[in-house]
């Protein structure tokens, strides 16, 4: 079904990690009331509404603010200083999901007195995710959660001077998006664009197979710059792509790399 | 349970009170153990693998976290790693994911039962341990539908008998058994 899917509508779900795309179909199987996969590859290759629902279904991811906040201090004490040299400063957020990695690595450089010289460029496969990014708007009980690893990421400041709260939403401050573009991008079919200082891809590589993830890790090297930095998922790392040797371990622990050559 | 079936894999969840029902479990098991035992154990975030060498330190056979990819033997305890979902691939390796909680749980019992269910079917053995929510309840479910074997640690015994209570209740538990019985019954089929 996947196969066909690729070659209809041009999405490549065949080299997602099985297990967790398998529980995403069966999940979106539930909610729309389909029996079984028959049924379900006839609606979809009917009906293009029906599937972009699936492939947002299929590729929806969730996170937070300073999600693992050791992370954010390693950047801080690893890398901004390293950033700082820079005249002007790419990041790529691949996979920003809803953008609370996004408004983080905002903060962060702000607090250092980077982000008027950065360009964040933030995307995802997810339109509506994306969309949802774009608005930066969160809910007001996710606050209490995210202040936290705020505070234990090294936050300089209190984290409710970033954000204003307005009915049960909170609204982050615009200043923080003057700098951040989002746009759309397929990791999987869609090229390099740029050249970045840092990449930050969190918590996408695990839904790939190995010979995809190997693919899209050639595809971050090859769009920074020599010395940028990588960081990655606290459960992801390089040690089986071919790109391994070209990389030098900054922080083991927190998944971040610097590109040799 | 017939006379012999070559099992494959042995599941186990458990929440409250599961750091001291797995080190009693494990206690007489060493390396020489045939099949994986592929633990979730619910657990903070901040700890990245305290659970790990605190069991490892309590135990004979060998305690690691699961990691991404990460080929699946015998002999070996993996335990799921905090914030993440674990599932089996098919070629018997470990898949993480970072979806949404389920069973307000993120590593869930639920999601480890149901992929290894779809994996190893009957030759499955699936236990649920003390803790004081549902999670794992579902799984269960879901390793009787391939006809593996269920198994719930005796209420009375557990510190925590709302999850193994949850399980019962579904119907789907073959078999309502001490710690100690569970040991012995994984010595008797995996050595």
């Amino acid at each position: 079904m996947l196969e066909s899917i690729r070659m209809v509508y041009g999405y490549d779900f065949t080299e997602y990690a099985e297990a967790s795309v398998k529980r995403r179909i069966q999940h979106f199987m539930r909610l729309k009331d389909v029996k079984d996969v028959p049924v379900l590859a006839k609606l979809l290759l009917q009906d293009d509404k029906f599937f972009e629902e699936f492939v947002q279904e299929l590729s929806v991811t969730v996170t937070e603010m300073f999600r693992d906040p050791t992370f954010y201090k390693s950047l801080r004490q690893n890398v901004v200083k390293r950033l700082a040299t820079y005249p002007f400063i790419k990041v790529w957020i691949a996979g920003c999901a809803t953008g609370e990695e996004v408004y983080s690595i905002a903060i962060l450089l702000k607090e250092e007195g980077l982000l008027n010289k950065a360009i964040i460029y933030a995307t995802d496969i997810n339109q509506k995710s994306l969309q949802k990014a774009m608005e930066g708007i969160y809910q007001v009980e996710s606050m209490k959660a995210y202040t936290l690893n705020y505070q234990k990421a090294g936050g300089l400041a209190a984290f409710s001077d970033y954000y204003i709260s307005k009915y049960d939403g909170v609204l982050f401050d615009k200043s923080l998006r003057q700098n951040i573009v989002f746009s759309p991008h397929n990791l999987v079919v869609d090229r390099s664009f740029n050249e970045f200082q840092l990449i930050i891809c969190r918590n996408v590589l695990i839904y790939f197979n190995q010979q995809l993830q190997n693919k899209v890790i050639t595809l971050l090297y090859e769009s920074m710059c020599t010395f940028g930095f990588l960081g990655l998922g606290n459960k992801e790392s390089l040690l089986f792509c071919d790109k391994r040797a070209n990389f030098e371990d900054v922080d083991r622990r927190e998944k971040i790399f610097m590109k040799k050559n | 349970m017939e006379a012999r079936r070559q099992y494959e894999a042995v599941v186990i969840g458990t929440s409250a009170g599961g750091l001291y029902a797995l080190t009693d479990l494990l206690q007489p098991i060493t390396s020489q153990f045939l099949l994986p035992i592929i633990v979730v154990q619910h657990r903070s975030k901040g700890q990245r693998d305290l659970l790990e060498s605190v069991l490892q330190s309590k135990s004979r056979i060998k305690i690691k976290q699961a990691d991404e990819k990460e080929k699946i033997v015998g002999g070996t305890v993996y335990i799921a790693p905090p914030d993440y979902h674990l599932l089996i691939e098919r070629d018997r390796t470990f898949g993480l994911n970072a979806d949404a909680v389920v069973q307000f749980s993120r590593p869930s019992i639920d999601v480890l039962f149901e992929s290894a269910a779809d994996v190893y079917k009957d030759k499955l053995i699936g236990i649920v341990m003390t803790g004081s929510n549902s999670d794992g309840a579902a799984g269960i479910g879901a390793i009787r539908r391939v006809e593996g074997v269920t198994i719930a640690q005796e209420p009375a015994e557990a510190q925590f008998p709302l999850m193994p209570d949850a399980a019962i209740k579904t119907g789907h538990v073959d078999r309502i058994m001490t710690l100690k019985t569970i040991s012995s019954f994984l010595l008797d089929i995996g050595t």
